[in-house]
């Protein structure tokens, strides 16, 4: 059976545009551009024109643009390095409770090494709370880093505001935007972001590569030891086939930027009717404009999302929950935690983000199986029942 | 998280014995909606035989699965060995379950238990002590979840 994926938010299909522009760099162009030969001197080339081709997409210089194993590192690169390179000045950060694990964990890992971390929580659309985060400034503070668009339920951050106020006293901001990138055109100079993180598996480039934007000037401890590469703020030889496919992936995704983003709005909220349309008793979940043109967060209450993730995938559907049962924990999302959402209604979301291979149709194979799925699983929920037997109260 | 066993693939997708008896000579039910898992278990017991069972679940694929493989473990068999199904058997019936989701047997087992209670205080030959020494403690354990 045929794959139909709406979980662009968790990877997305390799572009065969950019896996050709690759292939040359995993077969016959193999030269570590470190190497002073012609072979060497080729892979540099790759590896420079892809990081201008990064650098012209957000407004960057190429020198302010370093590559990494993925988002990940990126993040752990901005926030750790920053942290520990003005840690004479300061050991106070600030960050939300809606960021992802690569932000979150690495702040808790400071906490251990002594530094302390205020977690700003967010308004029941997932919108930080800027009065909250300007009483959390301290003397001590050198970076906030807040998510530019969040990855379960897409709500886009007042990313110019948060830069003013952290400028306004002299601390860095980083912005996770791994997310973003692709959706939401990003501006780091006309948005005063001095550092960002991206992806290149998140819009239809190769996984395990990233990239760390960071201004000039800002200095963060190397957290990779061994050689020079990356201007000596990462070791390791260089990713060439990844580079040049992150590279080409960012490229092809401004090349028809609004299109592309006309799409996913248009098959997101397509989605969002005919839920609303054809599904009672349901919660659409995040800011409704304020959101990523692909994303929708609808908890389907008095079911659980593991059993509808089960069943899509039976009728060949790719989607992803913010259930206990599927984060491995068994708390429901921290995320739908913080926007205020009861655990039972937490546990009962499914998130889908369209990408630009989705059709309407597949919208309306989804709906359609999803109209059966939530049917099928609130006959046999006991919350239901008592729900219905109550007389709806 | 590992990956579900064929067993319980069968089981989710088509789970055996979904619904509810109205004249139930016992109805359990465990868990709660804050942990994500609530199991209610339904028995129509005729001369201390467990002649009939459904239940009601909200849950993952685990929690469907093990509700549904213990309706079937039960139906049929006396009330005496219904007590002695342990979420350890219902585990190996399933063919394994992944480490996060043994609990979910545990809730089986639970539900089980519960419901038997019930008939029993329904009955009401037994006294509440020795309901308790025939079913044990079937108050929820939720809690154990949150670790």
């Amino acid at each position: 059976m045929k794959s139909i994926y709406f979980d662009n938010a968790a990877t997305t299909r390799l572009d065969e545009n950019v896996l050709k522009e690759m292939m040359p760099y995993l077969t016959e162009n193999y030269g570590n551009a470190s190497s002073i030969y012609k072979l060497g001197r080729e892979s540099r080339k790759a590896v420079d024109e892809a990081r201008a081709r990064i650098a012209a997409a957000i407004n960057a210089k190429p020198e302010e643009i370093y590559f990494t194993a993925g988002g990940s590192e990126a993040d752990n690169m901005a926030i750790r390095g920053i942290a520990y390179a003005y840690a004479k000045k300061g050991r106070h950060i600030i960050t939300s409770q809606i960021e992802h694990p690569a932000v979150l964990e690495t702040c808790r890992q400071l906490e251990k090494e002594k530094f302390e971390v205020s977690y700003i929580g967010v308004d029941e659309n997932g919108i930080l709370k800027l009065d909250e985060l300007k009483a959390a400034i301290r003397e001590d503070t050198t970076l906030i880093t807040v998510m530019f668009a969040n990855n379960e339920i897409g709500t886009i951050q007042p990313i110019e505001e948060i830069a003013k106020i952290a400028h306004e006293h002299g601390i860095y901001f980083h912005t996770d935007a791994v997310q973003a990138i692709g959706s939401i055109r990003i501006d780091v100079d006309a948005m005063g972001i001095d550092a960002l993180s991206m992806s290149g598996h998140k819009f239809y480039g190769p996984k395990g590569i990233g990239a760390l934007y960071l201004k000039s000037g800002i200095r963060v401890q190397k957290l990779i030891n061994g050689g020079h590469q990356e201007r000596n703020k990462r070791a390791g030889t260089e990713n060439v086939p990844g580079i040049v496919g992150m590279g080409k992936a960012i490229e092809m995704a401004y090349e028809n930027f609004d299109e592309h983003v006309e799409h996913m709005r248009t098959l997101r909220n397509h989605y969002i009717e005919e839920v609303q349309k054809r599904i009672p008793y349901i919660r659409v979940n995040g800011d409704l404009e304020r959101r990523l043109p692909g994303n929708a967060n609808i908890s389907f209450r008095f079911i659980e999302g593991e059993g509808m993730l089960l069943r899509l995938d039976l009728a060949g559907i790719c989607a992803s929950s913010g259930s206990a049962c599927t984060s491995g924990s068994l708390d429901p999302s921290h995320v739908l935690l913080a926007i205020g959402l009861p655990h039972e209604i937490a546990h009962g979301s499914l998130r889908i983000q369209i990408g630009k291979y989705n059709t309407l149709e597949e919208v309306d194979y989804l709906v359609d199986n999803l109209e059966k799925i939530v049917k099928g699983l609130r006959d046999m929920s006991p919350l239901y029942d008592t729900f219905i037997k109550e007389g709806n109260k | 998280m590992e990956a579900y066993s064929e067993k319980v693939i069968e089981h989710y997708s088509n789970p055996r014995n979904v619904g509810e008896i109205v004249d139930a000579s016992g109805v359990g039910e465990v868990g709660n909606p804050v942990c994500g898992d609530i199991m209610r278990i339904y028995l129509k017991i005729e001369n201390d035989v467990i002649t009939d069972v459904k239940f009601k679940t909200f849950g993952c694929g685990a929690a469907i699965a093990s509700s549904s493989i213990s309706t079937e473990l039960i139906k049929g068999k006396t009330i005496d060995e219904a007590l002695k199904i342990t979420n350890k058997q219902v585990v190996e019936e399933l063919g394994g379950l992944p480490p996060v989701k043994l609990h979910c047997s545990v809730l089986a087992e639970e539900a089980i238990r519960s419901a038997i209670a019930d008939y029993y205080r329904k009955e009401g030959k037994l006294t509440e002590d020795e309901i308790k020494a025939k079913c044990g403690d079937t108050a929820s354990h939720c809690e154990d979840c949150h670790h």
